[in-house]
This record gives C-alpha cells, structure tokens and sequence, in this order.
C-alpha cells in the first residue's frame, strides 16, 4: 500500500512547481506578492487545484489520494496559497455535483458551532468564523442546512460580509455573514455528507499539510546543525542538540505515518458516519497538532537567534503549523470528542474500535 | 529528500483479522477453563504455552519442516497484541518465539534447528538474551564474558546480569568475546552463542526488583563448555548479525501495551460520562495509541516486505516506551475527581499501583531512550 504510481507523479509535479515557483527563501526575499500569480497558475494549469473534482464538473480528476499527496507537498513548502481552501471546496461541490467556477475558493464553516442555514426562500443565514482566504477567493463552498437536509451551496463571496482579520501566518483569515445571501447554485449533499463529514474532510487535510511542514522543519533544521559551528565543531555533534534533533524527527515520523495513514482511510472509506474514520481522523488531527506545538519548539531551539528573525524561513513553516492547528478545530476539542465516544463505548470496546479501524 | 524516515500506510490483512478473531475466541475459552485469569502474575505457565503451540500459534511465520506454519509476519503480529492486551501468560515462549527462534533459523546448523526449533513451537523450551554485564549495558560492545575456542569445545568465562528469566530458561542466546577489539573497529571481536543453561559451569543467581519480583538474573560461567556448533554465526563478528533482530526486537506492540490496562480500565472507571477534562484526557491518549500502532503495523509492513527498518523501529520503541511509562500517571491524574466510593475503585488502584511500579524499567530495557535517540539522530545524518 505504498503511494501509488499516480500519487508518485503528482507528488513529483507538485514539487517541480513550487521548486521552482514557490521556494520560501525566494518568497520571503520578495517582500511583495510578484510570486503568487505565477505560482497559482502553474498549479491550476497541471490540475493540481482540482485534484479532487472529477473531470465532467470541470476538475483534474486525479482522485483521493493525489490531492492528499499534492497538500503534503503543500506542507513541505509552507505555501501561502489557498490551494488546501480551493480542493476542499471543490470536493465540497462535486458532493452537490456542482460544477466548478474556476479560480480559487475557500470552504465553510471550518469551526465548531458554526451552522449555516439553507431557508426555503432560498437564501442563507449565519455567520462561518475564521475561514481562512475567505476575502481573497471569489468563490465559497458552504455546506448548509437546507430545507431538506444537509446542502452544498456556491456562493459568491462579493455577496457575503466579510470581517477583516489575519492568522498567526499573516493570511486571511475572515468571519463569513450569509445573512440574506442567495447562493449561485445550491444542491442536496450527497447521501451521508453532512458538516460532520466536511469538518473531518477538512481535518484530514490539515493534518497532512502539518505533516509535509514538520517534515520541512526537521530538513533545515538537520543542516542547520551540520552547517553551523559552535565551541569548535557543527551543533549537530554534540549529543544534547542530536536529542533535540531526534525528537522532533520522531514528532514528524508520528505525524507523517498518521497523516498519510488517514489518508488512506478517506481514500477507500465507504461512509463518513463510520466509527472508524472519526477515529482515525480525529487521532490524526490531534496527535499532527501535539507534533505541530512540539516539533515548532525544538525546530526554534536548533536554529538559536537566528531561527527568530523575519529574515529567515523557519518563522513560514511554524506560523503556519501554528495556526493550522486551530482550523477545522484544535486538538483539545477534538480529543473532547473522541474521549466522550471512548468512555460511551467502555474499556473492551475501545481495543476493538482500535483494531477494526 | 535528505531525511528518510518512512511510514507508509498499511492495514493488516484480511487473513490477519480472521486469526484476531480466532484468537480471541480461544482466549476467552482459555480464561473460562482457568488457565489464566489476567492479572499482572507474571509467573511462567506451561500448560497456556502448550496449548498456543498446539494452536500452531508460536513461531507461526517460521518453515513447516521446523514446526512452523509459513505464515505471515503480520498474522504474528496480530496474534502478538492480542495476547497483550489479554495480559496471556506468555511469557515462557515469548523470547523464544520473538527472537531465538530467528537467530537459530539464520545462523544454527542443522542438526540444532531440527531438535530446538519444533520444541519451541510446541511451547517447551524458553529462552533468554544474554547480553549485559556489571560493566557492560546500554554499550554493549564493552561486554567482557569471554568464550575460549579449545579442542572440546568454547570455554566460557565471565558474568551476564540483568538477564531476564535467566532462572526459568533452558537457553539462551548470549554475546561473548572471541577476541579483542581493533584499533579500527571497537564492534569486532563479539559473537553470538546458543547457550545450553543446564551444563555445569552455569549457575544463575535472582537480582530482584523493587516489589520484590523475580525477574532479573546475574548469570555466572566458570568454565562452562559449550559445543563447537553452538557458535552462532561467524565468530567476532556478532556486531553485524544483530540489526535486523533489534527491528524485530523494538517495533512490536510490547513497546506500547506493557502498561495498557491502565488505559482501559480507566475507561471503565471514569464511566459512560466523562466530564470535559477527562474526555480531554481520554482522547489524547487514544489519538496517541491509535498513532503508535498504526506506526507499529507499518513497520510490521516493512518487516514483512523483507525491510529492514532498523531507524524507523527506534523510533517506534522511543515513541511507545515513553507512552506506556507516562500512562500509568496520566491515568493517576484523570481519575483524580472519580467518586472515591466507587466500586471498582480498589481494583483500578491496583492495576495503577502496579504499572506505576514497572514504568521505571520501560524505557531501560531492550535499548534505553538515550541510545535510541542517538539511533535517530544518526537516522537524520548527524553521528
């Protein structure tokens, strides 16, 4: 069950591209935006932003996997992209079988309590907090409630208020006002998708962009402390910083093996409602958001002085890793989740959720 | 990408679910005929290690001709948690069916391998791992013991401690020094030995635990004389027959599930209605075994596929060593605020006392946390 071939090729496209349009040293040298354009195209052109919409509602079609693979690429190079945003949005649509606008989107809600309502007039109410890219896209994918169950809506975001507002990693980040708002196109979810299956979705994949930026974290860190000299040999020789250096391969270790590990649970699950897949999603956004926090840590404690400056890379990765944590919902609400299904099932049946998983 | 740590996702086979459920099931019989009750009696149990070699369930994966099965690893490796998790009184088979029985199967003539390896898939004769000395642990290549080729046979000489079970085993598979080290390689010079433990000469002495427990063993050879085959391998040069062995030795889920009792019996004791704190708590745990075990079967994987995936099982047993010895008071803190008149109180206090006993010992044994990380770090490019 190792990638597939077709996973192989999009990891190998995806890192082509943002090697040579999306590298963090050039972009942090930048200073302004010259870079996105370029970039956003490129992935756009290779299908890359459509990876999970199939071909007749205008996407890539490249399935499951490959999108998975294309945002731990994502991670590895700490895009400032809505490219995370716009493939859940599109798999959000094509769950409406809604035909894709082009262009980047974004998806909502993205946090806990937040409920869209679907009115029989149609029009929408209540507000998404905190979706990031929001007021930089054009187009949202909101799952609502609708009239008659769960409903995926595209709307347009000139229709919507959007609040002003950052995360830790400086990129948009926005309260979403549906009040009074009449969807471009609205549809019935498909059987068994609702907001629980699209917070998983979205939990799933942040976890695995997490994974690609440790993954990146632990690289540079690693040479770093080949590289830089201090009371007369490389850091990475003596045994306190190795230590340091060991952990956090073995937090990004945790978190790439949960990570694609889940992957591969969406890739071939049959149904979102299954125990099974909130296990396993639920364990993979909680324990790549430990790894997040710790392997943050000890990548700053390698890097010294040096690791805290705007001038360096490090800060794209973590602030990322950082805020990355609290979308779709931070580990602890998560763990509250899991632990309330734990204790309602007792003892006997955890270990058989576990190996059923 | 210059750093390779790899965990591909793997799920256990159709074959190796079908066997969990046979497994369990005979368990559950095994438990109702008072075989074993499952409490933490970590007393030998012959007749249990018996009946799972009647089962075929010892040395499953290991060639018909020797008592095996032909099966898979990842079929060992259900069999293998599932025991664990029934707290099944193994441990007479254990080493032996973990590791002995491979070292045998790649380096024992013949004649060895016809006459040890059927009885231990029979579940009769039980090893232990002679590999410690008074001046010799986490560095192992400082081990002393030494092993004397004459025209009888090897002349052994010298002390082993810490050696598990050593007093209950009829083998042991020991590392001896057949010469000394070079200049250039300070590994050269050790080598690996079937020892016969009831031979004169051997004589083995208890080194207790803090409870009291009988576990451990100085093991003393004053010219003990073993056969000429009973070298296992190519003399000096032990230091490169053990990788594969520790990847067997450190991936298993017996890294992760020596204290994980604690955890299910904390479900039961918090009860169907956890308040915020303990769910929190509860769900941490549980992301963080789900994590460790899906990380073990991946390496199982790896196994299975001929790998050897020495770096990534290091990071399994640091990872899962350091779990299991935080659990115990993790779970002493969680169940802080359950209602102290509750009935099972006594019985889950216990189990905690128990395991917060043990904990010490989790992250010493089989390779400490200090060598494992130094494993890691030369994984990453740093040693």
């Amino acid at each position: 069950m190792a990638m597939d071939e077709a996973q192989t090729l999009v990891t190998d496209a995806a890192t082509r591209i943002f090697r040579d349009l999306g590298d963090p040293q050039t972009i942090n040298l930048a200073g302004d935006d010259s870079w996105r354009e370029p970039l956003w195209t490129a992935l756009e052109e290779a299908g890359l932003t459509s990876a999970w919409v199939n071909d007749e509602l205008g996407g890539a079609g490249a399935g499951i996997g490959s999108g998975f693979a294309v945002l731990r690429v994502a991670g590895e190079y700490a895009a400032a992209l809505p490219l995370a945003e716009t493939l859940l949005a599109g798999w959000l649509l094509e769950m409406g079988d809604i035909m894709l606008p082009g262009g980047a989107m974004s998806v909502a809600p993205m946090q806990r309590g937040d409920n869209i309502t679907l009115a029989a007039d149609g029009t929408l109410s209540g507000t998404a907090r905190a979706v990031t890219f929001a007021a930089e896209v054009d187009h949202l994918a909101v799952l609502a409630d609708g009239p008659d169950g769960p409903t995926v809506a595209l709307v347009s975001v000139a229709d919507c208020t959007c609040s002003e507002g950052r995360n830790m990693a400086g990129e948009a980040q926005n309260n979403v006002d549906f009040s009074g708002v009449t969807p471009l196109q609205s549809a019935p979810a498909r059987a068994g998708i609702d907001a629980q299956a699209l917070k998983l979705m979205g939990a799933a994949a942040r976890s695995m962009q997490m994974a690609g930026a440790l993954q990146t974290v632990l690289e540079i860190a690693v040479q770093y402390a080949e590289e830089r000299v201090a009371f007369g040999r490389p850091i990475g020789k003596f045994q306190a910083v190795q230590h340091n250096l060991a952990r956090l391969g073995e937090e990004a270790a945790a978190a790439i093996a949960i990570a694609s590990s889940t992957a591969y649970t969406v890739e071939t699950l049959e149904d979102w409602s299954n125990g099974g897949v909130f296990l396993e999603i639920a364990s993979a956004k909680i324990r790549v958001g430990e790894a997040a926090g710790e392997g943050a840590a000890i990548g700053h404690q390698a890097f010294g002085a040096i690791g805290f400056t705007k001038e360096h890379i490090l800060h794209r990765f973590v602030q990322r890793l950082w805020s990355w944590r609290d979308d779709f919902d931070n580990e602890a609400v998560w763990a509250v989740d899991l632990g309330r299904r734990v204790a309602a099932g007792g003892g006997e049946g955890l270990w058989h959720s576990l190996t059923a998983a | 990408m210059s750093v390779a740590i790899q965990f591909d996702p793997i799920r256990l086979p159709p074959e190796a679910e079908a066997l969990r459920l046979e497994v369990r099931e005979f368990l559950k019989e095994e438990m109702a005929a008072g075989t074993f009750d499952g409490t933490p009696d970590r007393r030998p149990n012959p007749e249990f290690s018996r009946k799972v070699g009647e089962k075929g369930w010892i040395g499953i994966t290991w060639p018909k001709k020797y008592g095996g099965q032909e099966r898979s690893f990842l079929e060992r490796y259900v069999i293998n948690e599932e025991f664990l998790i029934a707290r099944a009184p193994t441990r007479k088979h254990f080493t032996a069916d973990r590791q002995s029985g491979p070292v045998l199967m790649k380096y024992a003539s013949e004649a060895i391998k016809q006459d040890i390896l059927p009885r231990i898939t029979r579940g009769e004769v039980s090893f232990c791992i002679g590999m410690s000395e008074p001046d010799s642990g986490s560095d192992l290549f400082a081990a002393k013991t030494k092993a004397e080729r004459t025209d009888d046979g090897w002349l052994i000489n010298g002390r082993k401690l810490w050696t598990s079970l050593a007093h209950e085993s009829d083998y042991m598979i020991g590392l001896f020094r057949t010469s000394a080290p070079t200049q250039e390689n300070r590994r050269h010079g050790l080598s690996q030995f079937l020892v016969d433990m009831s031979l004169p000469g051997i004589s083995t002495q208890p080194v207790l635990h803090p409870n009291g427990n009988h576990e451990f063993n100085e093991v003393i050879f004053d010219n003990a004389l073993l056969p000429h085959d009973y070298l296992m391998g190519e003399a000096d040069m032990a230091w490169k027959q053990a990788t594969s062995e520790l990847a067997y030795e450190r991936s298993g889920s017996e890294r992760f599930l020596e204290t994980g009792q604690v955890l299910f019996e904390l479900v039961d004791f918090i009860g169907q209605n956890p308040d915020t704190r303990e769910a929190e708590g509860l769900g941490r745990l549980v992301a963080q075994l789900h994590t460790l075990r899906r990380m073990s079967i991946s390496v199982a994987g790896m196994l299975h596929a001929g790998k050897e995936p020495v770096l990534e099982a290091s990071v399994v047993k640091d990872l899962g060593t350091v779990w299991e010895q935080a659990l115990p008071s993790i779970a002493r803190d969680l169940a802080a605020f359950v209602d102290r008149d509750q009935g099972n109180r006594m019985h889950f206090e216990e189990i905690l006392a128990h395991n917060i006993t043990i904990a010490p010992k989790l992250t010493i044994q089989g390779g400490t946390t200090e060598v494992l990380r130094g494993i890691v770090a030369r994984g990453l490019g740093l040693r």
